[in-house]
């Protein structure tokens, strides 16, 4: 009897020594996952910080080896592909979110396609490039803004398409019902009822499609190709945020490096900004007056 | 704004054919008054459809524009390419195993640094963390995966790379030059800086994942398994990790995909050489890295072949990958009933 109490004594303080290593252990992991977060953060901003000048805004690149210039053009062309590519992927992505969830509701169809937009998702992002790089660039024969787009904009549809569709599944059936109940054409309930009812989830979902690609590099590598100078053109090489962040991250020259953190956080300020109005927006409630 | 009665529908069409003798009642004349939307209805939805189809078009373009534009090497090496070891675009000799190699060490290393810190992440955020830290220690964890790639690798060149030169790589040839994994020179740049940069990329990727899934266990067989005398780990263990595990696994898949096909931070500090060699220090090459840093300067068709076949084989290598992932944390979040064994 008191061999068999013994015995459990031990075996309970083995289970409690166990149960203690598990939690330090998570918590050891929470912080180490945590740290290079708040490192690159406060790298960026202490290197971005001190770089970021008037200039930065407003003046075009120098040469190699300069000190000065800027990236005025890079915000600019980030801005126009960043406007193609959401022309592009926001109306095909959010009608591909419409029609799985409003007219291909467990039909094979709307199987294939879920299936497609997770591939569609998993595509890396240089084959994006490479791919885009032979549909359009080969054939126009030269790099364009244009082709730098489309690929950001194909880059967007995903995202945008499951969580559309994720939103609209979440408006309750009255509301659809309510709507045809009354009348309304077909078309008509889905884009000013049930559309409408989830548009701040749509909304998120753009968002962070956007946010997604507006880093990205590896598309933009063989199709904007990049440019030192001003360009608002369609059809010519335009500059980005993140391929001059990457072009000067490798060049030899000190001053270019500092103009590569300067564009680093702002390119960050840029994603974090949208990514917390985001934030903000969904834990204020997925759906506009439902409930 | 007008409400959807105000304007009778311009397009009137010839109402269905009443049984003879009938007078048509109130409610449908009115009806009938307004026209159709039948025509508008059919319209919506076939653009609706035809944009879903464009993405199922989008992909299937993109598999045969790589698979076009790879002929040429893929008639003349055959699956040799995939094996050889060279790598001369001079004299139009191309395999490409070094490639393959380094992104698959590269992954490896990834995987076995991110894969006990994600799950040891999941565990203190759904299990132990007090309720007032979960949302913005999700929220932080989240923030890695807004970085972009070209953001990691930037501060991977000035940070990281000092770091693992002047700190880390000393101990561990100290430590573990015994294995050949850890052996001169120390450049700081090379498999090891790769692997742990894309091991910070790919943990909100795996992180998510796994908490999902373990959020999705239900609860009573935590209770159950508390209400046997369990401690707290015990309960994870058994209740929550086992109910959990084919999801996990699915997580680190997926976290593998995309550790795969990361292309710009790896570029920045994988070191750009094709060999294949045991030591982690020394510099390699990606396949992803290759396409980024050649494919501009390929001259000829044969290189620019080459290059976009080893995309095609990025390509598919993900689709299967990704499949593979979506599937098992499916069949984990959706229905399938846990199991206690």
């Amino acid at each position: 009897m008191t061999n068999s109490f013994r015995v459990s004594k031990a075996n309970h303080l083995r289970r409690r020594l166990a149960d203690h290593a598990a939690s330090a252990l998570a918590v050891a992991a929470t912080i180490i996952v945590v740290a290079p977060l708040v490192a690159i953060f406060v790298y960026l901003l202490y290197k971005g910080a001190s770089s970021l000048n008037l200039d930065f805004f407003t003046k075009i690149p120098k040469g190699p080896g300069e000190t000065g210039g800027g990236m005025a053009n890079a915000i600019w062309g980030s801005a126009i592909l960043l406007g193609i590519g959401s022309l592009l992927g926001v109306p095909i992505g959010i009608a591909a979110g419409i029609f799985l969830a409003e007219y291909g509701r467990g039909s094979k169809l709307a199987n294939i396609v879920r299936f497609t937009a997770d591939v569609l998702n998993g595509v890396p992002s240089i084959v994006m490039g490479i791919s885009v790089y032979s549909l359009i660039v080969l054939p126009q024969k030269h790099f364009s803004a244009f082709a730098g787009g489309v690929a950001l904009g194909i880059m967007m549809i995903p995202t945008i398409t499951r969580t559309t569709e994720e939103m609209l599944l979440m408006v309750p059936h009255a509301i659809r019902e309510a709507a045809l109940g009354l009348g309304v054409p077909n078309w008509r309930s889905v884009l000013s009822i049930t559309l409408r009812t989830a548009s701040p989830g749509v909304i998120t979902g753009c968002m962070l499609a956007f946010a997604r690609v507006a880093g990205e590099t590896a598309p933009l590598l063989f199709t904007a190709l990049g440019n030192q100078f001003w360009s608002s053109s369609l059809n010519e090489p335009i500059a980005a945020l993140p391929l001059q962040i990457y072009t000067y991250a490798i060049s030899p020259y000190d001053d270019w490096h500092r103009l590569a953190w300067a564009g680093a956080l702002v390119l960050i300020l840029l994603i974090m900004v949208s990514v917390s109005l985001v934030r903000y927006v969904t834990t204020r409630g997925v759906l506009k007056g439902a409930n | 704004m007008p409400g959807p009665f105000d304007t009778p529908d311009p397009v009137k069409q010839t109402p269905p054919a009443l049984p003879p003798g009938q007078e048509p009642s109130a409610i449908r004349k009115f009806l009938l008054s307004r026209g159709s939307s039948a025509l508008a209805d059919r319209g919506f939805r076939w653009l609706m459809i035809g944009c879903a189809l464009s993405i199922f078009a989008i992909v299937a373009l993109i598999a045969t524009e790589l698979v076009m534009r790879s002929q040429l090497t893929i008639a003349k090496f055959g699956l040799k390419f995939f094996f050889g070891t060279a790598w001369d675009p001079v004299n139009g000799d191309f395999g490409a195993l070094p490639f393959i190699y380094g992104t698959l060490v590269s992954s490896a290393v990834a995987l076995v640094i991110a894969v006990p810190l994600a799950v040891g992440v999941s565990i203190f955020i759904t299990e132990m963390c007090p309720k007032f830290l979960r949302g913005p220690l999700s929220f932080l964890t989240e923030l890695l995966a807004a970085i972009p790639s070209v953001v990691y690798g930037l501060w991977a060149i000035f940070v990281l790379v000092p770091l693992l030169r002047e700190h880390v790589n000393p101990v561990l040839m100290k430590l573990f030059g015994w294995s050949g994994l850890f052996v001169e020179p120390n450049f700081g740049i090379g498999m090891l800086a790769a692997g742990v940069i894309l091991s910070i990329m790919i943990l909100p990727v795996i992180s998510s994942l796994t908490r999902e899934v373990m959020t999705s266990v239900p609860h009573s067989q935590r209770e159950a398994v508390l209400a046997l005398g369990a401690t707290r780990w015990e309960m994870i263990r058994m209740g929550v990790l086992r109910n959990a595990r084919i999801g996990i696994v699915g997580s680190i898949i997926l976290g593998l995909g995309r550790a795969l096909g990361e292309t710009m931070a790896v570029t920045m500090v994988i070191g750009n050489r094709p060999d294949i060699v045991k030591n982690l220090l020394a510099p390699g090459y990606s396949m992803a890295s290759v396409i980024a840093n050649e494919f501009s300067e390929a001259s000829d068709d044969m290189y620019l072949s080459a290059l976009i076949e080893i995309g095609l084989a990025l390509f598919i290598v993900t689709i299967i990958v990704n499949a593979l992932a979506r599937l098992l944390v499916w069949a984990v979040t959706r229905g399938a009933p846990a199991r206690v064994n």
